[in-house]
Formats: structure tokens, C-alpha cells, sequence
């Protein structure tokens, strides 16, 4: 958008709680990353600080509601500023969850260096942690460009996401089924890998809201889902070697 | 109504879907002399709805207005081409008579301008002159129901001989509207009614337009965009003389299609 407010201060006011999200945006994103480095590093200093830096993730949220109520009572933004405006408020909801999520995979750490490794795990939740991450940069990038394109690619890449938590999934049942003494730590990689996920439909919503910010109307087309968890039975006959 | 007009086919309007339009105008064009203040206006305006003009100063929206009563008619150097018609009938045909059109089409205006006459007399005015009641009896009783429906009557009931200049500027114009209505027009139009009033007085305003509604097909030029959001169904928005964008109201201040109806609502320069 060019074109600027008669009333200066309306612009002002409209940047100063975008540069905000933004910056909530790039805390998340990092928050996500550091959590999944202390888990794969088993680094409990590193697990400690992601926890306390989520107070400052809610702080964000706090700042960008409270000038956004502010600006909805004092300007009566309209049009595209009206979403703005209602659409940053729902994405700073979303990154916030996010990071609860990166927070509640810290606090299971504290669990998890207490106990061996389970097969390749980690790395598979590395790596699906990196698809979710790369989506949030990449949705925040579009929000700045205004670029719906990009946002629509975010919304379709989670399905990658879903496909690797499937995956997991069946691996994490299989180890349980074949050793009942790592349930416990297969239980918090499952925690863990179902956060992972979350993280990536809130990042999916976030696109959906940018996409409804910049054209006046969510996606018409259906996002294709893969998420089969909740379907996925195991039969204990019929586990050989475990696979990926 | 009938206006002595035959019923004339139209074209279609371009813009908004209108299931039961009662007024519709095809390439109206309005000149003040030589400058033209209205270019190719095709709109219809849906019966017993709520419609907005909104737009900037000198845009049009109020010559419009002035065309559907023919108001413009007293104004010598005015010039109206195209066709405007209501429930199908020519409105500029030779042969219609304006006082009969404008008990059709009510009108009330930015400044309250109650008669200086008593409160009985401001709304009794119109239907003596068009000669609609039989007894006294009868006209008290409209006079009544008319006030009541301009939710006036209970703050007014005692005092009806005296002047309505006398009473507040919110009263005085729920006066003009109880004044209008009591004629049963088909049509109001409201030229700013609520901006030289505070906002417990624009909100009564606003209220009894919601009411009106349904009975009555509105028509409200309005500079305050909250208030077009908030009162009407359809919006129309007109800029340097032309229609710019008509549409659903709650289309059009969330997600407008042109570019300068975003710029003009959302308060850039334009």
C-alpha cells in the first residue's frame, strides 16, 4: 500500500504494531529452533532459556492486542486497514501458541537427557522442525512483501509436515510395541513431534490470514491435509525391523 | 403510486445485484450549466433497504439525492438527462405532477427546519395541504402515530401546541421525520440527517432509521463512513460525479473492489 493517511499519525501508529509482530514472529522462529537444538544437543541451559524467554513472546502479544484495541477505538480503520488490524491481532494469537509449543518441548528435555536416545528420532523432529521453521520465516516475509503467493505456498507446505509426523508416528508405536521400557521417552517424542505439527497448522492459519489481509477473503481452495495419525493402527503380529 | 407515467423497460445496472429495486436511474447526467456534476449514473436502489451515498465533498452524492425528488427542478440552471424512474414509472415525464412525486419521496435535511408552527401543526402540515384526513379526529390520530414512530411522542405528548422550533436539535429533526413520514411517503431521503447533532441525538437517529426501515425505503447521504456501516444495507460511492462502487455495505468497508473507494475510506488522499 503506496498511498498514506491523511492523519500521519494513523500510519505511525499502523508500522509500529507491524515492526512488533514482526519481531514476535523472529522471536518464535528462533525460540522453535533453540528448542529442537538443545534437544538434539541435550543442552539443558540452552532447554532453560527458551522457557524463559516465552514470558517475553507473551509480552509481545500483550503490547500488539493492546495497540491494536487502541487503534481500532481511536482511528475506525476501514477496508484493508481494518483487516490489518484484525489480522495481525490473530496471527500475534498464533505465534504466541507457537511458542508455548517450543517452550513445552524445553520443558521435556529436562526428561529426555535422562534417558538413551531413541533410534533416529531426534533428527526426524529436527528436520520436520526445520519445515515449520522455514514456513514461519517464509509467512512473515510474506506478510511484509504482501505477497499472497507466498503465503498460499506456506499454507500448501504443511503437508510435509504432516507426512514426516505420520512417519514418526508409526516409528515411535513400533519402538513402544517392541521394548515397553522406552514408552516413557517415546510418549515425549510424540509430545513433541504432535507440538511440531501444531506449530505448523498455526503457521498454515497465519498464511491464511495474510492471504485474507491482502485479497478481502480467506482461500476458496481446500488445503490438502496429511495428517493420518489419528487413523494409524499398528498390529503387534505383524512388527518386524523397525523402519523409517 | 401513480405518477401518469407508463412503465418503461430498463436496461440492467451494472453494479449491485438489487432483488426489488424501487428506484432506478439509467445514464443520468447532471449539469450546473456548463459543468457536469453527474456522469452516467446507473444504480437501482432495492425497496424497504437502507442505501448510503457516501463520497468526498462535490462528488455528486447530494445532486443525486436532490434528482430522486426532483428538488433540482428549483434550481434554474440545472439540467437532468437520462431516466429515473420509481416503481417503473418515469419520474421526469412531462406529465407528472412534483408536489404528488415529492408526497412520494420525503426529504429531510442537514439542519432541522421545523415550520414556525406549533408541534401538532409541523406534523399535521402535510396531510392538510395533500388533503389525506377526513375529521380532526382522524388527523390527531395520525398526527399521534406518526410522532410515535418517530420515537418523539413520549417526550412531546404534553406540549404539542408549542413551537417546534422550541424543542432540542435531535427532537427538532425526529420532528422533520415524524413531519415526513406522516404522509406515508414510499420514499425518505435524508440529506446528513444526524451531522449538526451530538452523538446521543445521531445515535436515536440512527435507530429510528433501523426502524423506518422495511416500511420505508431510505436513502441517506452521510459523510460519517461509521454511520453508512452501521444504518444501511447497500452503499454507494461516488467520486468527482461518477459511481464509483455499489455494493453490500458489509462488502464494501471490509473488502472494497476499486481502489479509490479503499483509498477514500480507509483516509488517504485519493
Amino acid at each position: 500500500m503506496e498511498k498514506t493517511h491523511i492523519v500521519m499519525g494513523f500510519d505511525k501508529d499502523l508500522e509500529n504494531i507491524q515492526g512488533l509482530l514482526i519481531e514476535m514472529g523472529g522471536l518464535v522462529e528462533l525460540q522453535l529452533n533453540e528448542a529442537m537444538t538443545a534437544l538434539v544437543e541435550r543442552d539443558l541451559d540452552l532447554g532453560q532459556k527458551v522457557r524463559a524467554a516465552d514470558k517475553a513472546v507473551d509480552l509481545l502479544e500483550q503490547k500488539i492486542v493492546e495497540r491494536s484495541v487502541r487503534l481500532l477505538a481511536l482511528r475506525q480503520p476501514m477496508a484493508q486497514d481494518l483487516r490489518m488490524v484484525v489480522a495481525i491481532m490473530k496471527v500475534s494469537g498464533s505465534l504466541e501458541r507457537i511458542g508455548d509449543y517450543a517452550k513445552n518441548i524445553a520443558k521435556r528435555l529436562e526428561v529426555l537427557v535422562q534417558v538413551e536416545p531413541v533410534g533416529n528420532s531426534a533428527k526426524t523432529l529436527r528436520r520436520m522442525s526445520a519445515l515449520v521453521q522455514s514456513m514461519i520465516a517464509d509467512v512473515l516475509d510474506a506478510f511484509i512483501k504482501h505477497d499472497i503467493e507466498a503465503a498460499d505456498d506456506v499454507r500448501a507446505r504443511d503437508e510435509d509436515v504432516d507426512s514426516l509426523n505420520n512417519t514418526l508416528f508409526r516409528e515411535l508405536l513400533t519402538h513402544m510395541m517392541e521394548d515397553p521400557h522406552q514408552i516413557t521417552t517415546c510418549m515425549h517424542l510424540l509430545f513433541i513431534a504432535k507440538n511440531i505439527e501444531r506449530a505448523g497448522d498455526h503457521t498454515t492459519s497465519i498464511a491464511e490470514q495474510i492471504h485474507y489481509l491482502i485479497s478481502g477473503h480467506l482461500p476458496e481452495e481446500k488445503r490438502r491435509k496429511n495428517d493420518q495419525t489419528s487413523r494409524i493402527l499398528l498390529d503387534p503380529d505383524d512388527i518386524g525391523a523397525p523402519n523409517g | 403510486m401513480t405518477l401518469l407515467a407508463p412503465h418503461t423497460e430498463l436496461d440492467p445496472a451494472q453494479e449491485l445485484p438489487v432483488n426489488n429495486p424501487l428506484v432506478s436511474a439509467r445514464d443520468v447526467n447532471v449539469f450546473y450549466g456548463d459543468k457536469q456534476a453527474l456522469k452516467d449514473i446507473t444504480l437501482d436502489v432495492e425497496k424497504g433497504k437502507v442505501t448510503s451515498f457516501i463520497g468526498p465533498s462535490g462528488c455528486g452524492k447530494t445532486t443525486f439525492l436532490k434528482c430522486i425528488n426532483r428538488m433540482n427542478d428549483l434550481i434554474d440552471i440545472c439540467r437532468v438527462e437520462g431516466l429515473i424512474t420509481i416503481d417503473g414509472q418515469d419520474i421526469y415525464a412531462p406529465e407528472v405532477d412534483v408536489v404528488s412525486l415529492r408526497a412520494h419521496v420525503g426529504m429531510v435535511f442537514q439542519r432541522p427546519n421545523p415550520f414556525p408552527k406549533s408541534i401538532f401543526e409541523n406534523v399535521a402540515y402535510g396531510m392538510r395541504i395533500h388533503e389525506l384526513t377526513q375529521s380532526k379526529a382522524e388527523l390527531a390520530d395520525r398526527v399521534e402515530a406518526a410522532l410515535k414512530r418517530a420515537a418523539l411522542w413520549d417526550e412531546v405528548h404534553d406540549r404539542l401546541d408549542q413551537p417546534g422550533n422550541g424543542l432540542s436539535g435531535g427532537q427538532q429533526q425526529r420532528l422533520c421525520i415524524a413531519r415526513a413520514i406522516a404522509i406515508e411517503p414510499s420514499i425518505i431521503l435524508m440529506d446528513e440527517p444526524a451531522s449538526a447533532l451530538d452523538p446521543i441525538a445521531t445515535a436515536k437517529i440512527e435507530e429510528l432509521i433501523d426502524e423506518l426501515s422495511g416500511n420505508f425505503t431510505i436513502i441517506i447521504v452521510t459523510h460519517s463512513m461509521q454511520q453508512a456501516a452501521r444504518v444501511s444495507q447497500n452503499t454507494a460511492f461516488f467520486h468527482m460525479g461518477e459511481l464509483v462502487e455499489y455494493g453490500r455495505t458489509k462488502h464494501l468497508f471490509t473488502s472494497p473492489e476499486d481502489e479509490r473507494t479503499q483509498n477514500y475510506i480507509t483516509g488517504r488522499i485519493g
